[in-house]
């Protein structure tokens, strides 16, 4: 049971340390970091640093959020088994 | 209908609305009013967190930050909304698990310590009556340009409905008057937003508006928009003014800090099970996005429109959302070469906030006692606060339009008060009566003190909107940087580290506090006049230093920590509980 906890929870940092990669460029990477370079691109009105600052990291977050509940529940099935009660179905 | 009796019929409905709603959903029980009973369905929890989490600042302020910042303003975007895969990924879930009342709840016992918690109490007052300054303030602006009646009588009205909800109603009352908030708030800031948007670029989704040409034109808003602004003497719209370091810092303080800001963490405590907590953060995420998305393209539509209708007209031909404003002393014109008409360009027209003398001048504009800039020929002060509310009077929107966006700025001021006064009063009636000085009340007593703590601070915070401190959007901005500094760290480390301990924790966070605290007291209150990045630390703002602090909480925690005895094994089980869903 302990080990079985165990990797559990390496398999959770695994899907956390992933997730948080793509949040970070998302977000300081191509919002901040490198969006000076990023806006001699552009995709219609929109210089593309300048849409990922202000339009582009947020969708990327809810994404984000999703992938991981959909990850989460996935890991949490396989090591405790199917959540029974209907009204948590994601 | 004018637009006087219309903003009257909508606010009255509305606020009928919330009453009701708090009739409904008294609390009966603790674990009524702090968690509302553990049974909210998630997509009503990620509606609540929306209407909890986007304030004054987000609905008034915001948009008209981003306006004058340009590029800049997207730390707001990305810090207000970044924050939450944060606390989704790494907080909300185990703390749902950990499964108590309140956040100094969790550090009290994860620390094992009656002085963490009392340290983690006293973070969470200074954290939350910063915040909710702001939203007094902003109650006050929308009832006093709305509703013509005294600022400070606006503010006891909202008092009194936020008394109703938050003292009968708890958490459960909280929580569902705000999913009715949260629908006021987003349809009054969609419909102007989808207004301007075909006005000036046809497409009626102002995301996508936003990077489209002018109706008529073969010109792109935001290459117009830079532009208009280097014309004005401005940097270009889209291109950023503060230094990287200052962008990175700013942005990361917000996030962190939305990720430890108690009033939001405990809405994850109101739902069912570990699931619904993630579930609930991603719903919320989608909420709040709604109108984040919609800010910078609002933000882009009203700096055109309102330069476009001042811009070199005269005074007397001026529109009459200028006068308005202007009568309550948001707006103001100094005539610097008096030749009757409106130059607007880059820097300070005048020194400060308006002083008005009681005469009129040559055009009719009322005259200021400041002293002019004269190193500029700007000769507009506008402040940054009103864009929002004006935007559809700018747009020459209806007036049903105009009324709409004063009830959804109420809605957005009173549930994010509402949100911050209930956890001001559990963890004082919880955290510090229950658990620390009268252990012995019954749940009864218990829940009466709630009661009276949650009118104390209605009281305290009707006072700050009263005697309103500075800019809203900025003294949230500085909630945040305490928050991270303090809470984020610790939360955490409590969670993802088992090696943490007391010592560790208390001094994590004192540290945080004091250093935070004391750099933005130095900078804001005691030496304005060295407030610019050749004096600061880094040249990082006192609206970033909380990211500083909080690698100093981080490392003075993780040091002390790895210095004194590790933590009892009673702790170690629970981390590991904590772990499994």
């Amino acid at each position: 049971m302990k080990s079985n906890q165990d990797s559990y929870w390496k398999e959770n940092i695994k899907i956390l340390s992933f997730l948080l990669v793509i949040w970070f460029l998302a977000s300081f990477g191509f919002g901040i970091l490198f969006s000076d370079w990023l806006d001699q691109f552009r995709l219609g009105g929109f210089k593309i640093g300048f849409w990922f600052a202000q339009q582009g990291s947020i969708y990327i977050f809810i994404i984000l959020i999703f992938t991981y509940i959909h990850l989460m529940n996935k890991l949490d099935n396989k090591y405790f088994g199917e959540d029974k009660s209907k009204d948590s179905d994601t | 209908m004018n637009v006087t009796q219309l903003t009257y019929l909508f606010v009255g409905l509305s606020f009928a609305l919330y009453i009701a709603i708090a009739f409904w959903s008294r609390a009966r029980s603790t674990n009524d009013f702090y968690v509302a009973g553990k049974g909210v369905n998630p997509i009503a929890n990620g509606m609540a967190t929306a209407a909890d989490w986007m304030s004054a600042a987000s609905f008034i302020s915001m948009a008209g930050l981003i306006a004058f910042l340009g590029k800049d303003g997207s730390v707001y975007l990305m810090g207000w909304t970044g924050g939450y895969v944060v606390l989704a990924l790494l907080l909300a879930p185990y703390l749902r698990k950990f499964g108590r009342f309140t956040v100094p709840d969790f550090i009290g016992e994860r620390f094992y310590s009656k002085t963490a918690r009392l340290v983690a109490v006293i973070c969470l007052i200074f954290v939350s009556f910063t915040y909710v300054a702001g939203q007094m303030r902003g109650v006050g602006i929308v009832f006093s340009r709305f509703l013509e009646v005294d600022i400070n009588l606006g503010v006891i009205i909202g008092m009194i409905i936020v008394f109703f909800y938050a003292v009968l109603g708890g958490m459960k009352g909280i929580t569902y008057t705000q999913v009715a908030q949260y629908c006021v708030l987003i349809f009054a800031y969609l419909v102007p937003a989808i207004f301007i948007s075909i006005l000036i670029t046809g497409n009626p989704i102002p995301q996508l508006g936003f990077g489209d040409t002018m109706v008529g034109t073969n010109t792109y808003l935001l290459d117009k928009l830079d532009l208009v602004s280097i014309d004005l003497g401005f940097t270009a719209y889209t291109e950023n003014i503060k230094s990287k370091i200052d962008i990175f810092c700013i942005t990361a303080a917000l996030m962190f800090g939305t990720a430890g800001l108690p009033h939001v963490i405990v809405r994850f405590f109101t739902v069912p099970k570990v699931r619904d907590a993630r579930k609930s953060a991603g719903y919320a995420l989608i909420f709040i996005a709604i109108l984040y998305t919609t800010a910078p393209a609002v933000a882009a539509f009203a700096k055109i429109n309102f330069i476009d209708s001042i811009q070199s007209k005269s005074y007397e031909s001026s529109p009459e959302w200028f006068k308005n404003w202007e009568d309550i002393g948001l707006i103001a014109w100094k005539d610097k070469n008096a030749d009757g008409i409106i130059q607007y360009s880059a820097g300070n027209a005048i020194n400060g906030r308006p002083q008005y003398l009681p005469e009129r001048g040559a055009s009719g504009e009322r005259i200021l006692e400041n002293q002019s800039v004269n190193s500029n020929t700007n000769e507009v002060y506008i402040d940054r606060d009103i864009m929002v509310l004006a935007n559809p009077e700018i747009a020459k929107l209806p007036a049903w339009v105009i009324a709409l966006v004063a009830a959804g700025g109420l809605a957005a001021a009173l549930s994010t008060a509402a949100g911050l006064l209930l956890v001001i009063s559990s963890s004082i009636s919880h955290d510090l009566l229950k658990k620390t000085f009268r252990p012995n009340i019954s749940e009864k007593q218990e829940l009466f003190y709630a009661r009276c703590a949650a009118a104390v601070a209605i009281f305290i915070a009707g006072l700050f909107g009263i005697y309103p401190p500075a800019f809203v959007a900025q003294v949230v901005a500085f909630a945040f940087g305490l928050a991270a500094s303090t809470f984020f760290p610790v939360l955490f480390m409590g969670i993802f580290s088992k090696r943490l301990n007391k010592e560790g924790a208390i001094a994590g966070m004192l540290s945080g506090l004091i250093f935070t605290l004391s750099y933005i007291i130095y900078f804001k209150f005691l030496n304005t006049q060295l407030n610019n990045p050749e004096f600061w630390f880094l040249s990082i703002s006192p609206e970033g230093i909380g990211f500083v602090g909080m690698l100093i909480n981080f490392i003075v925690a993780i040091t002390v920590s790895t210095y004194t005895e590790p933590p009892p094994e009673g702790v170690i089980k629970m981390v590991e509980d904590i772990r499994k869903p």
